[in-house]
């Protein structure tokens, strides 16, 4: 069922104010009023209405002052403009100001039911896009799920399980394995399927980023606060929210998180309303929690409150049937995708691979196949198109740490250790390549 | 007491067996004993010179001021041209889930619009609009169902469009807020 639009009218008239809310209410609209700039703009800042029915002449700030208010504290806002005193100047002013439409009073019934309704349109035409564009990435990314090995069953097995459940889920699994597309299709087989899923990657943003992030800001909260935002547990509301890289979330952004999962209420930074939302949430970390809990570097109440379920992703060296079947996959995307005809892979080839301990997992596994595709003789994926030579199986190599050390120092080598291009490489953020070269204690050569 | 009733009051002229039709109608859908009254009232007071129409705002509120209590639902039936500030004209209007609403004659008929006279269809349409601002008295807002009396009219076109009836939606609606005692 839709929901109902929600209308705010300013006029200094009285009987303009009662005559327009009486009209719109029997229309079945959510109408609140003010009857000058002032008081709207304050209603504005504390609640959203999705159309604003402004006079031009009031006293004290006038209409289009305020469009202007408006505009800089919510962009998108849909502003409707009306006089008494039909003037082309004043109406072009409103519209190169950002106003929807441009009315005279008094109007006609129909214009009036009209304009409405287009505004109310477009308004849930954005909203029906914004959750279809999601959706279609949400199904996109559910298709990758591939496997038919034991261990993926049982992790499908598990997502189906708790897709049609409320509770908070931690995925945990090496950097590669997928987290993301789990987290993805427990949503997509969830009721909240036709609501947002919202992700975040807590270890690409700063803390008081963060903050800003997930609670969302009002203008003027800090520097380059240049509207009301809303947080993305706001854009959350009745869908899921996705917390990647969990462990790296700060102590402060511990107890903040615990206080918003206990009453799925925040305040913006720089606000003072407490707003609810209604989200799911669901964690990924790479991090053994359990021992950071032990260590006293993880809260433990979180802890709890997070892991109500927990799903880990395999490593592809522990899955290896499905390394043929994920290599097909990879080669039927990726010959789409740059408009080639379908090509195959020899058997010495597809051997190499399933010999290949896959340290960067599912991502560095695709990242092969897109590199051989691109450069390969579009025919066949051979030996020669795939990075496996013997300079990269190491026999002096013997733990995974040794071979991530070397294959990541390689690569930073190649791009001069330029962080952002090697991060791009590897497709993983920066942090977490700074996070892998304090721990090899990398440096140049 | 009294029993509960809807009052339907003209002011100027309409035929009676015109107002006895529309009554019919108005019991057929809302269930109530239908009274129909004359009364009269000062309209110059209602006049707005500058537009050359009848504020509806206030006619409702003249209404509301002399319905009486045994009346459930007060329906005034006018035959000038309505407006409210807003709006260029008004076919009627009612107070959401309140006691009172108005009705005019002067924008349904054919000859308004150049097109030769019809009385079957001008007690049609006033009927309907009768019966939709006694809806918005009972609560219901504008439906969107083509055929729903409670669809939204801003032409006599549309009023045609529609049936005198509500439909299933908003009986539905209607039977939650009126108690079956009532009905009884």
């Amino acid at each position: 069922m839709a929901r109902k639009i929600s209308i705010l009218v300013v006029d200094d008239e009285e009987s303009v104010r009662d005559s327009l809310s009486n009209w719109f209410i029997e229309d079945g609209y959510r109408v609140e009023c003010a009857e000058n700039a002032r008081k709207a703009l304050l209603l504005i800042e504390s609640s959203y209405f999705d159309i604003i029915l402004a006079d031009i002449k009031m006293p004290g700030m006038d209409g289009l002052e305020m469009l202007r208010r408006i505009k800089s504290l919510r962009n998108d806002a849909i502003v409707i403009v009306m006089t008494a005193f039909a003037s082309v100047n004043t109406a072009v002013m409103a519209l190169k100001d950002g106003a929807f439409d441009y009315v005279t009073k008094p109007f006609d019934p129909d214009d009036l039911s009209h304009l409405i309704r287009n505004a109310s349109k477009q308004i849930l035409l954005a909203q029906e896009n914004e959750t279809l564009r999601n959706k279609v990435v949400s199904l996109e990314s559910v298709e990758d799920l591939i496997g038919n090995s034991e261990a993926m069953k049982k992790v499908l097995k598990q997502v189906e399980s708790v897709a049609q459940s409320n509770s908070s889920v931690i995925i945990t699994g090496e950097s590669g394995t997928g987290k993301e597309l789990i987290a993805r299709a427990i949503h997509a087989n969830s009721s909240r399927k036709y609501y947002p899923l919202v992700s975040v990657h807590c270890g690409a943003l700063t803390e008081s980023l963060l903050e800003s992030e997930l609670f969302g800001h009002e203008k003027g909260a800090f520097t380059g606060a240049m509207y009301n935002r809303k947080g993305r547990f706001e854009m959350a509301d009745s869908g899921t929210i996705f917390l990647d890289e969990i462990a790296t979330i700060s102590p402060k952004m511990q107890i903040e998180l615990l206080r918003v999962l206990e009453t799925k209420s925040f305040v913006r930074v720089g606000g003072n309303k407490e707003t609810s939302s209604d989200f799911r949430v669901i964690c990924a970390t790479n991090r053994d929690l359990k021992s950071m809990v032990e260590q006293g570097s993880f809260r433990e109440d979180l802890y709890y409150r997070l892991n109500v379920v927990n799903i880990n992703v395999p490593p592809l060296r522990e899955r290896v049937e499905d390394i043929p079947l994920l290599v097909d996959y990879f080669i039927k995307k990726y010959c789409t995708t740059m408009n080639k005809p379908p090509i195959n892979i020899d058997d010495a080839a597809m051997q190499r691979m399933e010999e290949y301990p896959f340290p960067g997992n599912i991502r560095e596994l695709e990242n092969m196949i897109e590199r051989a595709i691109v450069i390969g003789n579009g025919k066949k994926i051979t030996l020669k198109d795939l990075p496996l030579g013997k300079d990269m199986i190491d026999n002096s190599i013997e733990s995974l740490d040794d071979f991530e050390k070397t294959f990541i120092l390689q690569i930073l080598n190649k791009y001069s250790w330029n962080i952002t291009r090697t991060a791009k490489a590897l497709k993983v953020d920066r942090v977490t390549l700074y996070n892998k070269i304090k721990k090899y204690d990398l440096k140049p050569d | 007491m009294a029993q509960q009733n809807i009052t339907l009051i003209s002011y100027g002229y309409f035929g009676k067996q015109f107002l006895e039709k529309i009554a019919e109608a108005v019991k057929q859908e809302y269930k109530f004993p239908v009274n129909f009254k004359e009364s009269h009232l000062d309209l110059s007071e209602f006049f707005d010179p500058g537009r050359r129409q009848y504020n509806g705002n206030k006619l409702l509120h003249a209404v509301e001021a002399i319905s009486r209590p045994e009346a459930l639902k007060t329906v005034g039936l006018f035959s000038v041209d309505l407006f409210i500030p807003i709006l260029t004209y008004i076919f009627g209007q009612a107070l959401l889930n309140g006691r009172t609403g108005i009705v005019s004659l002067y924008r349904l008929s054919n000859e308004r619009y150049g097109i030769e006279a019809d009385d079957k269809l001008l007690l049609e349409r006033f009927t309907k609009e009768v019966i939709h601002e006694l809806g918005h008295t009972f609560g219901l807002i504008h439906c969107m169902a083509p055929s729903c009396v409670m669809r939204s009219s801003t032409y006599v076109e549309d009023i045609d469009q529609k049936n005198q009836n509500l439909c299933h939606h908003c009986r539905e609606q209607l039977s939650t807020v009126i108690p079956d005692q009532i009905i009884g």
